[in-house]
C-alpha cells in the first residue's frame, strides 16, 4: 500500500492512523534511495512526493524554502534563475540506485540523508545548511524548527537532529535552505601522481593554502578513466576553485606556481566535478556492496590501498577524507577495519539484501549512548512506525 | 529576581554532606564552597539575575568531571554547566540548589593536526586561544564572538555562538567535527572526531546549542582553516537606516558575500567612537563595516565593486582602510560595542534577535518608536549580512522599576522580531532571559517535543533546569 497525501495535513493524518494502528510505515519521496542503509519492513509506505514546491525564494536574504517532494533539479534550476545555488552540491546517485520509482529525488530526501558533494570540504554539509524545517513527528504533530533567517539559537535545534535521521524521528514536509551566489567560474588543477599519498599530499597542500580550493578528490586509474577528460593519465589529483572570474586566474595561477599541474578550464571543470560528485569514477557490478567511509583525510589512502588489496575500489573525496568504495559484500569486514584504522565511520550505501539486513550499515553507537538514542527516538516516534530498523536494528 | 524552579530542600539540608562528597573527588582546590568565594559565581555576562550555588568544582580533566556528575547523579543534585561565565542570556545562572561544574581548568590544547586541518582542545580553552595556538602556521578558528578574548569554547559549543564573520564561516555547528561529552549519569562519549561526516543520528547537531541541558561538554575538535592572503574593511556612511539597507541588499544581491557585514545606527556608531577613536563618521545616521578578504589586488576588485554598488545610495562618506593599524582600529569600535555603550550608560542590556533583512528599516523605525515610548534609549548593531540584530537598551538600575521597563522594552523588541518573521536569539542563546517568550516563537505541542529530547538525554532535569524552556509554574 502506498499512499501519497496531497499537503502536509494528509501526512499527518496518514502517520496518525499507523501510529494507532501501530502499522509501521516506510517514508521516501520517490524511492531514489531505498536501497540506503538497512531494510524497512513495512506493509505501508508514507511518500512526500506530492508536496511540491518552492514555497519562499528571497535571493537578497540566502534564503529558499521548498515543500519536502520538491525535486532536487527543479530547486536548482530556480536557484539558477536567481544567480544561486545549493552550497553543499548534493550528489544525484542515480548511477548507484538506478532512476527509482520513475521520478527524481527530493530535496526532503538528500536533507533525510545529508547527502553533501564535493565542496562540503570547504563550505560545509547539506545538514549546515538547513535554516528551518516542518516535519511530522511519530505521533502526526506537526512540529517547526529553526526558521526562515540565516542565524538562529532559539531552543534545541531539530534541524540539525532530522537532518540525516533518515526519515527515522520525523517526516519531513518543508525545508528552509540558506543559499548562496552561484559562482562565476570554476576551474581546476589536475596532477598525475604515482598513488594515493602522493595524491593526498598535493589535496592537503591546496587546502592547506590561502585560495580557498573548494574541492580536492584523488582518482585512481580506473576511475580517473570513467570521466570523459581524464582518460588515460593514469591516477590524478584535482583541486577546484570557484569565484569570481579574475580570482579564479589568479589563484590557479598562485596554486600552479606553488604545486604544478595542468589546468582544466571552466566547463571542462564543472563536467569533471559533476562526475565526482555523482559517484561516476567509481565503477560497481550487480551484486556489489558500496561503502562510504569519512575518515582523516591523511588516512584516506591506507583505507583506500587496504580495500583495494582485497579486491575491491574506490576513490577519494573531500581532501582524501570521504572515500567511496565498491566490491562484493564479504569485503564489509575490512571496510570496516579500514574506517577504524582512519578513526573514522562507514555507512553502507547500497548492498543485496541478505548483506543489509545482516551487517552493521553504520557503526554501532557505544551502549551510554545507543540508550539515549533509544530515548529520542522514543521521544519522537514513541510507537516506532516511522522507518524502523532503517538505521539500527530494532530501532 | 528571576524565578527559578524551587530549590531541592533536602540538597540544600545536606549541603555539607555533599561537598565532603565532592571533596573525595576532586583536589581540595578544586571545590568551592565558602560562601565569600562562591560570590564570583552568582551571576554571568547578565549580571542582573544573581543566585549563589550551593557549591562550585572545577574539575581538571574529563575523567574528574566523570566522576563529579555521577556523584551528583546519585544525590540527586543539579547542575551548572559554565565556561567564562560570559552569557548574556543568564546560561549560566545557578540555582541555590546547583553545583557549578567549572571549565576553567580544562585548559589544555590537546592536539593540533595542521595536514588533517583539525585541532582538539579541552572545553576551557579560550575561543581566541585556539586561533593563537595556530596562528603562527598562518592558521585559524573563525567563529569569533565578540567575548572571544575571555569566552570558552565548551561554552561556544553550549550556546553556537557566532560572531562578524559567520556569514563566510558559519557559526560554532558549522566549524565543530567532535566532541567529548560526560552524560548527567557521569558516562563518557565521543561524538563524531577528526572526520567530517559522523555517521549516525546528528548528535553533533543536537548537542551545540543546546545550553548545557543535555550533557557537558569536556572536549571540542574543531575545524581550523588557512587564514586568507590578507582582509581590509571599508567604511561606508549613509543619511538614513532605510538607505543603508538598501545598500546592503545591493551589495548581497550582486553576488558578492564579504567576510563581515556590519550595520551600526546613529547610537552605536556614537557611543562605539568615544571608545575606539576608529575614525567613524559622526554626523551619519548609519554606517556599514565592510570587510572583504584575498590578496591585495581581490581586496582592491571587491572593494571598487561594493564601492560602486553603494554609490546610488549617495554615501556621506566612504573610506578604505589603508593599513592593518586602521583595520583594527575600526574592528575595535565594533568589537567594544558593548562596552562602549556601557561607558555612557549605567547599566544596559543587549538583545539578540535575528530578523529577514529585508524587515530591517520597518524594524528600526518600530524600535525608535518604543524607545520613545518606553523613555530608553537603544543604539542598534547588526550583523546586517545574516540578519542578526543586537539592540542595546540603556536603562538606570537605581531607578525603581527602570530595569522592569528595559525588560519589558526587550520583549517587544524580541516578540516584533518574531512577527517578521525572525526569531528570539541569533547567537546568545535563550537561557534564563528569553525562556518565557518561547511560547511567542513555539506552540506548545514543538515546546513539548524539545522537551522530551531534553528528558532522552536528561531523565530527571539535573542538567542547567530552570532554562530555555519556560517554567512549569508559569504554564
Amino acid at each position: 500500500m502506498s499512499d501519497a497525501p496531497a499537503d502536509e495535513a494528509g501526512i499527518a493524518s496518514a502517520i496518525r492512523a499507523a501510529a494507532e494502528a501501530g502499522e509501521p510505515l516506510l517514508v521516501q519521496g520517490h524511492g531514489t534511495k531505498l536501497g540506503m542503509l538497512r531494510p524497512v519492513q513495512a506493509a505501508r509506505s508514507l511518500s512526500t512526493r506530492n508536496l511540491t514546491g518552492i514555497t519562499l525564494y528571497s535571493p537578497k536574504e540566502l534564503i529558499v524554502s521548498a515543500r519536502a517532494g520538491t525535486t532536487v533539479t527543479a530547486l536548482e534550476a530556480a536557484l539558477h534563475e536567481g544567480g544561486q545555488h545549493l552550497i553543499a552540491e548534493p550528489p544525484d546517485l542515480s548511477a548507484l540506485f538506478g532512476s527509482g520509482e520513475g521520478g527524481e529525488q527530493t530535496i526532503g530526501g538528500v536533507v533525510a540523508a545529508n547527502l553533501s558533494g564535493p565542496r562540503r570540504v570547504a563550505w560545509g554539509a547539506m545538514r549546515d545548511h538547513v535554516m528551518g524545517v516542518r516535519a511530522v513527528n511519530g505521533a502526526g504533530e506537526t512540529i517547526r524548527s529553526g526558521g526562515r533567517v540565516l542565524k538562529n539559537v532559539t531552543g534545541l535545534d531539530l534541524c540539525k537532529l532530522l537532518s540525516g535521521s533518515h526519515g527515522t524521528l520525523a517526516v519531513l514536509t518543508e525545508i528552509t535552505l540558506k543559499v548562496l551566489p552561484a559562482p562565476e567560474q570554476t576551474g581546476s588543477l589536475v596532477y598525475a601522481v604515482a598513488d594515493a599519498e602522493e595524491g593526498v599530499r598535493i589535496l592537503s597542500a591546496g587546502l592547506c593554502s590561502p585560495y580557498g580550493v573548494s574541492g580536492a578528490a584523488y582518482l585512481p586509474a580506473e576511475a580517473a578513466d570513467r570521466i570523459p577528460w581524464l582518460v588515460e593519465q593514469g591516477a590524478v589529483a584535482l583541486v577546484r576553485i570557484e569565484d569570481f572570474a579574475r580570482s579564479v586566474e589568479y589563484r590557479l595561477g598562485r596554486l600552479q606556481a606553488e604545486l604544478g599541474g595542468a589546468r582544466l578550464d571552466d566547463e571542462t571543470s564543472r563536467a569533471a566535478w559533476r562526475a565526482i560528485r555523482d559517484v561516476i569514477p567509481l565503477r560497481t557490478e550487480a551484486g556489489e556492496a558500496i561503502w562510504r567511509v569519512s575518515v582523516r583525510p591523511s588516512r584516506g589512502p591506507a583505507a583506500l590501498v587496504a580495500i583495494t588489496r582485497a579486491g575491491g575500489r574506490g576513490f577519494l573525496d573531500w581532501g582524501g577524507g570521504l572515500l567511496w568504495a565498491a566490491g562484493p559484500p564479504e569485503l564489509h569486514d575490512i571496510v570496516r577495519q579500514a574506517a577504524l584504522d582512519g578513526k573514522g565511520t562507514w555507512t553502507v550505501v547500497r548492498a543485496p539484501d541478505g548483506m543489509r539486513a545482516a551487517v552493521e550499515v553504520l557503526p554501532p553507537e557505544p551502549a551510554p549512548l545507543h540508550r539515549i538514542t533509544r530515548r529520542v527516538k522514543a521521544a519522537m516516534d514513541p510507537r516506532g512506525v516511522l522507518n524502523p530498523g532503517r538505521m539500527y536494528a530494532g530501532l | 529576581m528571576i524565578e527559578q524552579l524551587e530549590p531541592k530542600a533536602g540538597v540544600l539540608a545536606r549541603k555539607d554532606a555533599i561537598v565532603a562528597g565532592l571533596r573525595k573527588l576532586l583536589p581540595a582546590d578544586a571545590v568551592i564552597s565558602e560562601p565569600i568565594r562562591l560570590r564570583p559565581y552568582e551571576t554571568d555576562g547578565l549580571p542582573a539575575f544573581r543566585q549563589v550555588p550551593l557549591a562550585v568544582v572545577l574539575p581538571s580533566t574529563t575523567e574528574e568531571t566523570a566522576a563529579v556528575m555521577a556523584y551528583l547523579h546519585r544525590e540527586g543534585v543539579r547542575v551548572i554547566p559554565r565556561g567564562a561565565g560570559t552569557s548574556l542570556s543568564g546560561g549560566a545562572l545557578p540555582m541555590a540548589d546547583s553545583v557549578v561544574v567549572g571549565m576553567m581548568r580544562m585548559n589544555r590544547i590537546v592536539n593540533i593536526n595542521y595536514a588533517d586541518r583539525v585541532a582538539t582542545v579541552q572545553a576551557g580553552v579560550t575561543n581566541i586561544g585556539i586561533t593563537q595556538a595556530v596562528a603562527a602556521e598562518g592558521f585559524f578558528y573563525a567563529p569569533d564572538p565578540s567575548s572571544q578574548l575571555a569566552c570558552m569554547i565548551g561554552g561556544n559549543v553550549g550556546m553556537n555562538s557566532g560572531g562578524a564573520h559567520c556569514l563566510k564561516y558559519g557559526v560554532t555547528a558549522n566549524n565543530l567535527l567532535g566532541l567529548r561529552i560526560v552524560t548527567v549519569e557521569g558516562e563518557i562519549i565521543d561524538i563524531g572526531g577528526e572526520y567530517l561526516d559522523a555517521a549516525g543520528l546528528d548528535w553533533l547537531g543536537l548537542l551545540t546549542g543546546s545550553e548545557g541541558m543535555l550533557a557537558m561538554v569536556t572536549e571540542v575538535t574543531v575545524r581550523i582553516l588557512r587564514s586568507p592572503e590578507g582582509q581590509r574593511a571599508m567604511l561606508v556612511a549613509f543619511s538614513s537606516n532605510e538607505i543603508a539597507g538598501s545598500a546592503v541588499d545591493a551589495i548581497i544581491g550582486s553576488g558578492i558575500i564579504p567576510v563581515a557585514l556590519e550595520f551600526m545606527d546613529k547610537p552605536a556608531i556614537h557611543a562605539c567612537e568615544a571608545f575606539a577613536h576608529a575614525g567613524y563618521p559622526l554626523d551619519a545616521e548609519a554606517l556599514l563595516i565592510v570587510e572583504v578578504e584575498g590578496s591585495t589586488q581581490e581586496q582592491d576588485d571587491l572593494l571598487a565593486k561594493i564601492a560602486e554598488l553603494c554609490q546610488p545610495f549617495e554615501p556621506i562618506s566612504l573610506r578604505v582602510s589603508q593599513s592593518a593599524a586602521e583595520s583594527l582600529a575600526i574592528w575595535k569600535g565594533r568589537k567594544g560595542a558593548f562596552g562602549a555603550v556601557g561607558r555612557i550608560s549605567p547599566d544596559y542590556l543587549c538583545m539578540d534577535g535575528t530578523i529577514p533583512t529585508s524587515q530591517l528599516p520597518f524594524v528600526l523605525r518600530r524600535i525608535g518608536e518604543m524607545s520613545d515610548q518606553y523613555g530608553l534609549k537603544v543604539a542598534n548593531i547588526f550583523h546586517a549580512g545574516d540578519g542578526n540584530l543586537h539592540p542595546l537598551i540603556m536603562f538606570d538600575a537605581n531607578e525603581p522599576g527602570c530595569f522592569e521597563r528595559a525588560e519589558q522594552f526587550g520583549a517587544d523588541i524580541l516578540t516584533l522580531c518574531v512577527e517578521v518573521g525572525g526569531c528570539l536569539t541569533g547567537e546568545h542563546g535563550v537561557g534564563v532571559e528569553k525562556r518565557e517568550l518561547m511560547r511567542v516563537q513555539f506552540n506548545e505541542v514543538e515546546l513539548n517535543q524539545q522537551r522530551r529530547i531534553k528528558s532522552a538525554w536528561d531523565p530527571e532535569w539535573l542538567l542547567n533546569p530552570s532554562k530555555v524552556f519556560p517554567l512549569p509554574a508559569a504554564a
